[in-house]
């Protein structure tokens, strides 16, 4: 296990690889759900807007 | 036969229908390769003779890479089908790739830097190859400020899509540009991994990887549109159904 | 009797060289901006010569580029504004030739004027007399290409509030390539190299640009005035 850590010396380049892309793979899930999520209320406050006043 | 389901691609109602059904396809066959290849890639795959373990970053480094230029393709193709066909929907596409893409540039840009570190001795050189994908992050960059600095839906749509549409006329250039650039420049050592030359056991979990990121992308790509969709329907009736759901 | 697209454009060019010259002191600022960025750096760097002559192609070269960027924002500006723009577009004119011929104008008001001056900055930074003509073609060739390329930026940008900043952030990735060629063309000069190769290259991306940009930034102004 711990060898598989060191990464054969590499271990300081490896990691923050791995952990930074992740991060991004993991942030565009979280911003993609918020913009549509966003997007769906902005929708729905439109359509009470025009159902007030018609 | 064939021109029905291109018609019903610029529907709006009909696009957004379509991304919500087919998102879980593409979301979940990525997650299971994503993690099948890195299983592959960190521990399946043996030891590089030259790099060591350090060359398992490619496992990350190529797919944002493969990201950062298949995103800008796809933006790009939108935008010039949404300014020839005037179709709301490649608009809505093309938005929702920018920031997809831009992210992945940065990541690839930061991989390659800490992968460049321990091989060439340097977190940067200004290689051809890093500089054009720099320059492809000032024009993601560039697109997402443009459509954020136009209030008008529709004129943010148009201008920000001539400008995608001309920024791909620079892509060629710039690549092709390596070769002279090299000449004045030392190259340095650039590391190439030749597909036919990389043994199965190293390739495969790349392959997945690849692959994995594109279904990822769709799934993004998905989820993005609906919301670009709807910020582009003002009171159509369609809309009342869609958001009881 | 009709205008032919030629004739009007022309004309087009003739009217913006007669107004720019009526206000001659924003012609000049481009140029007063080149003398002293270029003063800039050996004040930051070195007084020595032959370490200024290093990178005296860098520094021409990003200078040239930033003063014509710095011109570039009132490509249209005036005319958007005061509706002659919305005018020429609807006139049944070429668009494009209309475009071609603004940005022909701003070139010779900004690049050409430039990539006459910059041979005296460059010498001041130490580089040696064969590498005159090494500064004044390329640059010449690369300033038409950024007017030229700058423009679409320009027209895309109609209207923004402040659009300097933006200009230059839409305009910069696009021109790139024209300052990796041109700061090398006249980089190979200074060292007493031929620079034919880069040259050539800068050439094919002035008749790229002189055939497409226009087109496009007659698109991009009819975006704008939507």
């Amino acid at each position: 296990m711990n060898e598989f850590l060191h990464m054969g010396g590499y271990a300081r380049f490896v990691w923050p690889s791995y952990a930074l892309t992740l991060a991004i793979v993991v942030l565009n899930i979280i911003w993609a759900r918020r913009s549509l999520a966003r997007a769906r209320a902005d929708a729905r406050r439109r359509l009470l807007r025009a159902d007030a006043h018609p | 036969m064939a021109w029905t389901w291109f018609h019903r691609l610029a529907s709006p109602p009909h696009v957004y229908a379509l991304a919500t059904r087919l998102t879980p396809w593409f979301a979940w066959p990525a997650a299971a390769l994503i993690v099948a290849g890195l299983y592959a890639g960190l521990v399946l795959a043996p030891p590089d003779y030259q790099q060591g373990d350090g060359f398992r970053i490619i496992y990350v480094h190529a797919p944002s890479a493969w990201m950062s230029l298949m995103v800008y393709v796809t933006m790009a193709s939108a935008a010039a089908v949404g300014l020839i066909w005037r179709m709301k929907v490649a608009h809505a596409v093309a938005a929702s790739c920018a920031p997809i893409g831009a992210s992945f540039t940065v990541a690839a840009l930061v991989t390659g830097s800490l992968w460049g570190r321990p091989m060439w001795g340097t977190y940067w050189e200004w290689d051809p190859r890093l500089t054009s994908e720099l320059i492809l992050l000032f024009l993601y960059l560039g697109y997402m400020a443009l459509r954020s600095a136009i209030d008008e839906v529709q004129r943010a749509d148009r201008a920000s899509a001539l400008l995608a549409v001309v920024g791909v006329v620079n892509v060629p250039i710039i690549h092709y540009s390596v070769l002279w650039w090299n000449s004045l420049h030392q190259a340095p050592s650039v590391m190439k991994l030749a597909k036919p030359e990389m043994p199965a056991a190293m390739l495969l979990p790349l392959l997945m990887m690849l692959a994995g990121f594109t279904l990822y992308f769709g799934a993004l790509l998905l989820v993005r549109l609906r919301g670009e969709i709807l910020r582009r329907e003002r009171s159509a009736s369609w809309i009342r159904e869609a958001l009881t759901e | 009797m009709s205008t032919s697209a030629l004739q009007a454009a022309r004309l087009i060019l003739a009217r913006d060289l007669r107004l720019a010259l009526r206000k001659r002191g924003q012609v000049v600022q481009p140029l007063a901006f080149f003398a002293i960025v270029t003063t800039l750096f050996p004040l930051a760097i070195s007084p020595e010569l032959a370490r200024l002559r290093e990178i005296a192609s860098g520094v021409l070269w990003v200078a040239a580029l930033l003063a014509s960027l710095l011109a570039l924002e009132f490509l249209f500006r005036d005319d958007a504004h005061d509706g002659t723009l919305e005018q020429y577009a609807l006139s049944g004119q070429s668009l494009t030739w209309l475009i071609f011929a603004k940005t022909s104008a701003h070139w010779l008001l900004t690049g050409l004027p430039l990539a006459v001056m910059a041979p005296l900055a460059g010498l001041s930074l130490g580089v040696p007399y064969a590498a005159v003509p090494g500064i004044i073609i390329p640059i010449a060739l690369g300033t038409l290409v950024l007017s030229l390329i700058g423009a679409i930026g320009a027209a895309l940008t109609l209207g923004v509030r402040r659009s300097g900043v933006l200009l230059t952030l839409l305009t910069l990735p696009l021109a790139m390539p024209v300052l990796i060629f041109g700061a090398q063309a006249t980089d190979l000069a200074i060292r007493g190299a031929t620079f034919a190769a880069p040259l050539y290259l800068l050439s094919a991306m002035a008749v790229l640009g002189v055939t497409l940009a226009p087109l496009a930034a007659s698109a991009a102004v009819r975006i704008s005035l939507e």
